[in-house]
């Protein structure tokens, strides 16, 4: 296997530019499924039977509540190839993950606790998949917490990777617990969503959602992330070469 | 033959660059004083060289091994004494040295009186480390670098807080260390009263 | 070089060694370690003042009462499990003294919890009665905060290396260890209620047990990870 391209990702420069010739690509992308998901799911899409239009809401919960996970991965993962392999380009990447994923997670518990209004009759029931996402903004707002209260940003970026590495782990035993505390105590709120019996037509414009709220996560992740190592390398000859250019 | 070799390091604490690309070697029975003014990056080198500290690029290699990847090997031979003794305030000095150097060396009680004697620490001092003086804690340090019986000293500012008595006595331990054959690099403004032709220095601007 | 080479020590004995030390020196300063099971008895003691002081009612909080008062107390404890190692210079030379960091830190976090974690788990029978548990429950408590005590402090220690030497370190180490702390507080507290209720706990436990056996495995690695990022 060839690895070239792997250090090579590694190097700030060849990122920065790299990076910024994927932005539109994905930004182009995310402005399209989400046009199409959010046609095919306000416009195209029937009205539940049971939850009538008030259900829609799930074209943004459930991409928000996906990718709130997944930017916490990403991180991770980002983290570990960091603290692995001493690459200052991965740990910008973790950086820039960290505020993503909160605002997913914000958006994802405001989107569950309004839809959780009409069929609940109250904004906050201590649906599990809610509590998951709240413990969650907890971890996303630890590692933020701790990288601020480090000066030094190498020191910030391995001590906060080891956090990120442990919270990885911990994610799915804290899902679970939660899932089980639930099951002992009140079965009957569980938001029913993303279920096999969906028909196509909203299965579709959910699906295309999720793509665009991908494309979108990849798009405001490079950003951040090529502002981030700007910030890292500003003493570095590349930076006014890249930016006089 | 260099026992302990740096190569090329450089070292950066936030956006200064400290080390620029330093490179030395060191053989059996020699010292190397490393001196510069405050913030120099004196006690960076030695943290680096110790392996607290990351290089960002360079290598320190101890008998031929990089200290990076056969850390255990190294640091198995390394005696380390920085700004802080790692003495507990509520242990005796017999106590500390019980515990501190004993979690690597074997050593009998006796050994410890040797040592602290060594250090001109009063015999039978049964006071907690707390009620010692400074440089009465200073000397307790000193005494855990002779029973730790390491090749290579690491010491930063060791006679710091010491009255010329003090710093005599350490002279004499640090020459009888190198006489052994020991290795030693020191951070310190201080003259160091060993033979010339085993001292090296190095300035850090 | 030496004329005899220096006997080295196996990393049992070092581990041993460091556990009588920190034995010594906390039973050399009783208060510091006395401190989080007054505070885990204070804030029980709170519960029955902010609701209803009868025994029934009482009962159907206490496990909620129980653990939330030793997750915090351990938490206050925490703070003092790496301080003063850090602050005195011991903690770096434990990073250079060629053994084994995690093993090193797993000593000391179990004298942690010997002094802090264990009382907690003595006094809980006697907090659990005034809480209103029958006699019959208190094996079944004593058992779950045993293990859930001591994944805490395993946890904890992560925690305790990330924040070591930072300003505020005290609310951020809140903030980094409660979130991870979830699990253990759902598994304890139901085996706790079941306990109370007289019911089979064999679920939560073994659950329980799995925390335990990989924080075990796990933490010790974090935590050497992150107090050599703390040294720095």
């Amino acid at each position: 296997m060839n690895w070239t391209w792997f250090h090579r990702f590694g190097s700030p420069p060849y990122f920065y530019r790299v990076a910024g010739k994927m932005i539109p690509w994905f930004a182009w992308l995310a402005a399209i499924t989400a046009v199409a998901g959010l046609v095919g799911g306000l416009g195209l899409a029937p009205a539940d039977y049971q939850q009538g239009e008030g259900y829609r809401i799930i074209f943004v919960h459930v991409p928000a509540a996906v990718l709130s996970t997944m930017a916490y991965s990403v991180m991770a993962v980002a983290a570990g190839v960091g603290l692995i392999w001493r690459m200052n380009v991965a740990h910008a990447v973790a950086a820039s993950c960290a505020a993503v994923g909160a605002w997913f997670t914000l958006v994802a518990l405001a989107t569950g606790s309004l839809w959780g209004r009409p069929m609940w009759g109250t904004y906050w029931a201590w649906d599990p998949r809610l509590t998951s996402e709240l413990v969650l903004l907890f971890l996303y707002l630890g590692y933020m917490g701790l990288r601020g209260a480090i000066d030094d940003t190498a020191r910030a970026d391995r001590a906060s990777a080891v956090l990120a590495l442990v919270g990885v782990i911990n994610l799915p035993i804290i899902h679970y617990s939660v899932d089980w505390w639930n099951s002992l105590h009140q079965g009957h709120t569980v938001l029913k969503f993303g279920k096999a019996s969906m028909p196509p037509s909203m299965l579709v414009p959910l699906l295309l959602m999720m793509l665009a709220f991908s494309f979108y996560f990849a798009a405001i992740l490079l950003v951040r992330a090529r502002g981030e190592v700007l910030r890292r390398e500003r003493n570095a000859r590349w930076i006014s070469e890249a930016i006089g250019a | 033959m260099n026992l302990l070799s740096a190569h090329d390091l450089h070292l950066w604490r936030g956006d200064l660059h400290v080390l620029r690309g330093l490179s030395f070697g060191l053989g059996a029975g020699r010292c190397l004083q490393v001196t510069g003014v405050n913030g120099a990056g004196k006690s960076t080198l030695l943290r680096a060289l110790a392996g607290l500290l990351p290089l960002e690029s360079g290598a320190v290699s101890w008998r031929g091994l990089d200290t990076r990847k056969d850390t255990f090997a190294f640091h198995s031979e390394l005696a380390w004494l920085s700004h802080g003794t790692a003495l507990k305030g509520d242990l005796s000095a017999p106590e500390n040295l019980r515990f501190s150097a004993g979690l690597r060396r074997v050593f009998s009680e006796a050994d410890i009186d040797t040592a602290l004697s060594r250090v001109g620490f009063p015999h039978n001092d049964g006071r907690l480390a707390r009620q010692m003086s400074a440089g009465q804690q200073r000397r307790v340090a000193l005494a855990r670098v002779l029973l730790l019986d390491c090749a290579l000293w690491l010491l930063d500012e060791p006679t710091s807080n010491l009255d010329t008595r003090g710093q005599n006595m350490f002279g004499e331990i640090l020459d009888a260390h190198l006489e052994r054959g020991g290795l030693a690099i020191i951070a310190t403004h201080q003259a160091l009263a060993v033979r010339a032709d085993r001292l090296q220095g190095l300035e850090l601007t | 070089m030496s004329n005899a080479t220096p006997t080295a020590v196996s990393s049992a004995r070092a581990g041993w060694l460091l556990v009588q030390r920190d034995l010594r020196l906390g039973l050399r300063r009783p208060g510091e370690w006395l401190q989080p099971l007054v505070f885990f008895l204070v804030v029980t003691t709170l519960f029955p003042l902010a609701t209803d002081p009868q025994m029934s009612r009482l009962r159907d909080i206490a496990p909620g009462a129980l653990w939330v008062a030793a997750l915090l107390s351990s938490l206050l404890a925490l703070e003092l499990l790496f301080r003063e190692d850090g602050q005195d210079g011991s903690l770096e030379q434990l990073a250079v003294s060629g053994l084994p960091l995690s093993w090193l830190l797993l000593a000391k976090t179990c004298v942690h919890w010997l002094m802090t974690g264990l009382p907690l788990v003595l006094a809980a029978p006697l907090v659990a009665t005034a809480l209103g548990a029958p006699y019959a429950a208190i094996p079944g408590i004593l058992a779950a905060l045993l293990l859930g005590s001591v994944a805490l402090s395993l946890i904890g220690a992560v925690g305790a290396g990330l924040t070591l030497g930072l300003r505020r370190g005290g609310v951020l180490l809140a903030l980094l260890v409660l979130p991870l702390a979830v699990p253990v507080l759902i598994f304890g507290a139901r085996a706790t209620a079941l306990a109370i209720a007289l019911e089979p706990m064999a679920a939560p436990m073994y659950l329980l047990g799995a925390i335990v056996v990989l924080s075990a495995t796990l933490a010790p690695l974090a935590a050497a990870a992150a107090v050599r990022i703390s040294l720095e």
